[in-house]
């Protein structure tokens, strides 16, 4: 879009392999169909399911037994999407952008190969290249994964309720899905392997777990799936095996998702024009100006090495890029201090240092840590969770005790967090933080 | 020493509780002496100020319950089956909240008690510069000297007195948080912050809610968001008569309250019947007891309020005031209780800090929540000229309405910058759910000196509204469309 704001001759390739399953889906890619907006619609459906109890302490009066219909929100999330992919059409239609819901890969320098689903192949030729495919699941690689386990591709336009669930994994997306699950009513187990959230800040992590398990979900803790078959009717048996020995579990369940993403880089004909990808994780590494390095093909987004696999990132990088190429711009995509928030139950936002990045890179003795338990007002009322909520701001003592870190555990936290990574950008101090007045009585205060 | 304390303070509320903690962990001598004269209708509390007792936290709580009534009709949305009907029970919610005051109350007593805080329950009022004169509601005296005195009174909300009946029939917020049966059909005039936040919740848990108003909506607020924040309780139910002024309040047979007023458009006189009229017309100083005069602490002719310089002193040595009762200063719990530490620390602790009233955000708890910091447009067109300033607006969709099929017609943010080259943010607005979650944040960055390309550089957190701040690049000069699009 931000191409063709410069009058370029700008073509779209989009298209959406089926899952095992046979899922597939419209024009927006991750995001918009099965990743952070179907997702945030759930995470609020289920603390909707919070706010009933709550409310009920509140002096709201309905019925006892009030139940969740998947189908219903399902196919609210479903049309929203729906919507948006429309969106996405007209969007590019009005600015001119050539769209074609087809599979592209590389067959020769400055050519793609476009395959539609019937089949039908077109090619095409282009000054520049950007390669932004993104990710899609990987599964176990264990008896009976494809055949019987769902993705977050699947989950979200279920056909059917997915009543008890195991879900393999514990990266932000296993958790978010775990727990939106647990709060619309259903039997959640977690299965994972070590840590939880790995590569975020350990001492978070581990409250989130927590809060999660205070709140009905189940872990299984150091187990790794090895087979998956059918069991009882309308159920499958996932046999496990311990990381830390030989004992091997087994389990019922109605739905087992995996969780897990791979690039999308193997099949798109990379090698036919030289484009260099990390063989291990299929990532393409780039240069500060998401040049790779092939000069004229370009890449952002999920599929890029060592960068965080966020939607706004892959956003702003994209049209920092565009205006470098045809404004004369020289911007860069600043990837330090990137805010992201985590929406389990009990949401944590997030940016800059991990306590333990800032301790392996500054010296434990070089960083003070101030932190605070709190207890949301709107949770006074109904009497839960006091002292869970939790923020905590890391600063670097030998820079004028400057905030490096910043972490917040509770309700709305991406809304909470968004203003202090403006703040962190802005090289703010402990000394402005605390002159700085808060607005009473909120969280964020 | 030449005195019993090191420090009294008179007024238990927000700002002089933190003002006597703080000193007393400097292990000084220090004493607080609270009262609450009953309302008009009879109404007290306990210890703790406005804020805790009829201030900012019955009011979020109220407002958290007109918000759960929002999400009972939304979880429908969301698949969950709610049998019909859905009601609220007044008695159920104030009981909770008194409730929860109550503990606020015992736990701000412990506090002082722990921190070795003498706490006087007696109406204070000054016999010289260093004494005071305490009176128990039973009318037992005490006299407590003290070398510093720090008032903080606070304010009262003040009575249209010279409405017929207003003082009779009408009650204040004073009285409204503590009732134990429900307003039932409401009238509150006059559309400043409290009004409207009440009339937000009245309407939000089902009552018939009326707001009156002369003129123009939060009047010191920008216009154009006080404005957005009006239209959306229209829509959401609150009825507005607007350019209209009460004139008398009479009691009816049925035990109803009449209420006629001046249609100024029309020129007309019409009436209404209502269960409650709640004042919201602004707060007075708590002055009139403190026998200020006695002792020449000077206070605003035309407020009442006391003055102060910028170390929160008065015109007498030794007497210093902080909160709501001093002159020129928010009404707002947090400047209050920075005001009060800084002060205890500057006369006990060394500090020479200074409080610094500049960019102090603030929220209006209405049903579509109003968060802003720094100057409105208004003032910075006046401030600056409206060729040197450049505003960046949006109109945004909260992801959760979607699905929710609410309105966001008046979902709207806006960053009023200076044009020049730097493009320093001088003020923030945003109207939408959470906005005081959002807005927090970017106080501290504005602290900071925050500028239009920093603030560009920030990545977005998706998807939350406040991301929407970070992405803001619509002017109003350009007059395009300032409807955010898409993902």
């Amino acid at each position: 879009q931000e191409a063709a704001k410069y009058e370029k001759k700008v073509m779209v390739l989009d298209f959406v392999t089926p899952t095992p399953l046979g899922n597939s889906w419209g024009l927006g890619g991750t995001c918009v169909n099965v990743g952070c907006i179907p997702k945030k619609l759930m995470h609020q459906a289920a603390l909707l399911g919070q706010a009933l109890q709550d409310s009920r302490k509140f002096g709201w009066e309905f019925t006892e037994e009030v139940k969740h219909n998947w189908m219903t929100m399902t196919e609210s999330v479903q049309n929203y999407i729906g919507s948006l992919n429309w969106g996405y059409r007209v969007a590019l239609r009005q600015k001119k952008v050539t769209y074609e819901n087809a599979y592209g890969e590389f067959v020769g320098p400055h050519t793609v190969k476009a395959t539609n689903k019937r089949g039908v192949e077109k090619l095409y030729t282009a000054e520049r290249f950007l390669i932004a495919t993104g990710e899609r699941p990987r599964y176990l690689g264990i008896p009976g994964d494809k055949e019987y386990c769902i993705s977050s591709d699947d989950l979200f336009s279920l056909p059917y309720c997915p009543g008890k669930t195991l879900v393999v994994g514990a990266s932000y997306v296993a958790l978010e899905c775990a727990g939106f699950l647990a709060g619309l009513g259903l039997d959640v187990t977690v299965m994972v392997r070590s840590i939880l959230l790995r590569g975020f800040d350990q001492d978070m992590a581990n409250k989130i777990g927590e809060y999660m398990e205070e709140h009905g979900i189940n872990f299984i803790k150091e187990f790794v799936p090895i087979k998956i078959e059918e069991g009882t009717p309308g159920r499958l048996k996932v046999t496990a095996k311990s990381t830390k020995g030989n004992q091997i579990i087994e389990g019922e369940y109605n739905t087992v998702r995996v969780a897990g993403r791979d690039a999308c880089t193997r099949s798109i004909g990379l090698d036919k024009v030289g484009v260099m990808i990390n063989e291990k994780t299929g990532k393409i590494p780039v240069n500060d100006e998401e040049q790779t390095n092939v000069p004229y093909i370009y890449a952002v987004g999920d599929i890029l090495q060592d960068k965080l696999e966020l939607t706004p990132v892959a956003i702003q990088a994209g049209r920092l890029l565009v205006r470098r190429l045809y404004a004369g711009a020289t911007s860069k995509c600043d990837y330090v201090n990137v805010p992201t928030t985590v929406f389990t139950p009990l949401e944590y936002g997030a940016c800059g240092y991990s306590e333990e990045a800032a301790v392996e890179k500054f010296g434990e003795e070089n960083i003070e840590v101030y932190h605070s338990y709190f207890w949301p007002l709107e949770w006074t009322v109904p009497s839960r969770d006091n002292n869970k909520c939790y923020a905590k701001i890391i600063c670097n003592i030998q820079d004028n005790e400057r905030v490096i870190g910043f972490h917040v555990l509770g309700p709305n936290a991406g809304e909470v967090t968004q203003g202090f990574a403006a703040a962190i950008k802005c090289g703010m101090t402990k000394e402005q933080l605390s002159s700085t007045i808060g607005i009473h009585p909120v969280c964020a205060e | 020493g030449k005195y019993e304390y090191d420090l009294l303070v008179i007024g238990g509320g927000s700002g002089g509780l933190a003002c006597a903690k703080e000193a007393a962990q400097f292990g000084r001598k220090v004493a607080v002496l609270d009262y609450v004269e009953p309302s008009q209708r009879g109404t007290k509390w306990g210890l703790g100020g406005t804020c805790v007792n009829v201030g900012c936290i019955p009011k979020k709580l109220m407002h958290q319950a007109a918000l759960l009534g929002s999400a009972l009709k939304d979880a429908q949305h969301y698949g969950w089956n709610i049998a019909q009907p859905v009601h609220h029970t007044w008695s159920v919610m104030a009981q909770a909240v008194q409730n929860y005051v109550k503990s606020l109350n015992w736990g701000h007593r412990v506090q002082l008690q722990d921190k070795k805080v003498k706490y006087f329950n007696m109406k204070g009022s000054f016999s010289d510069p260093h004494t005071i004169r305490g009176l128990t509601k039973a009318g037992k005296e005490t006299i407590v000297t003290a070398e510093n005195i720090v008032i903080a009174t606070g304010g009262r909300p003040k009575y249209p007195t010279h409405i017929t009946g207003a003082l009779e029939y009408g009650i204040t917020s004073d009285d409204l948080f503590w009732l134990k049966e429900s307003p039932g059909k409401t009238l509150t005039p006059f559309g400043f912050n409290v009004s409207l936040e009440c009339a937000g919740f009245l309407t939000g848990i089902g009552l018939d809610t009326t707001v009156m108003m002369r003129s123009i909506p939060l009047r010191g607020f920008d216009q154009q968001m006080a404005t957005l924040v009006t239209d959306y309780m229209e829509s959401y139910g609150t009825k507005f008569l607007k350019r209209c002024f009460p004139t008398k309040v009479e009691k009816l047979e049925s035990n109803r309250l009449q209420v006629t007023w001046k249609n100024t458009d029309l020129g007309t006189e019409e009436t209404e019947s209502f269960d409650t009229v709640m004042w919201a017309v602004g707060r007075a100083p708590d002055t009139k007891t403190l026998n200020l005069e006695t002792v020449g602490v000077k206070t605003n002719s035309e407020t009442g309020k006391i003055i102060v310089d910028a170390s929160e002193a008065t015109s007498v040595p030794h007497i210093y005031a902080v909160g709501d009762i001093t002159e020129g200063r928010p009404e707002l719990t947090p400047t209050a209780i920075a005001a009060g530490k800084l002060l205890a620390q500057r006369l006990f602790g060394q500090s020479s800090e200074l409080m610094d009233y500049d960019n102090v955000p603030t929220t209006v708890f209405t049903p579509l929540e109003y968060g802003c910091v720094g100057l409105s447009e208004d003032a910075a067109v006046q401030c600056y000229g409206s060729d040197n300033i450049e505003v960046y607006h949006a109109y945004y969709k909260p992801l959760e309405f979607t699905v929710a099929e609410r309105d966001a017609t008046q979902c709207y943010m806006k960053m009023v910058c200076l044009r020049e080259r730097e493009q320093r943010i001088l003020g923030l607005h945003f109207i939408g759910p959470n906005a005081g979650e959002v807005i927090q944040g970017f106080a501290l960055g504005i602290k900071c000196g925050a500028t239009y390309p920093q603030l560009m550089k920030t990545i977005g957190i998706h998807p939350t509204c406040a991301e929407e701040i970070t992405k803001l690049h619509i002017t109003k000069r350009s007059g395009l469309d300032a409807t955010v699009t898409g993902c």
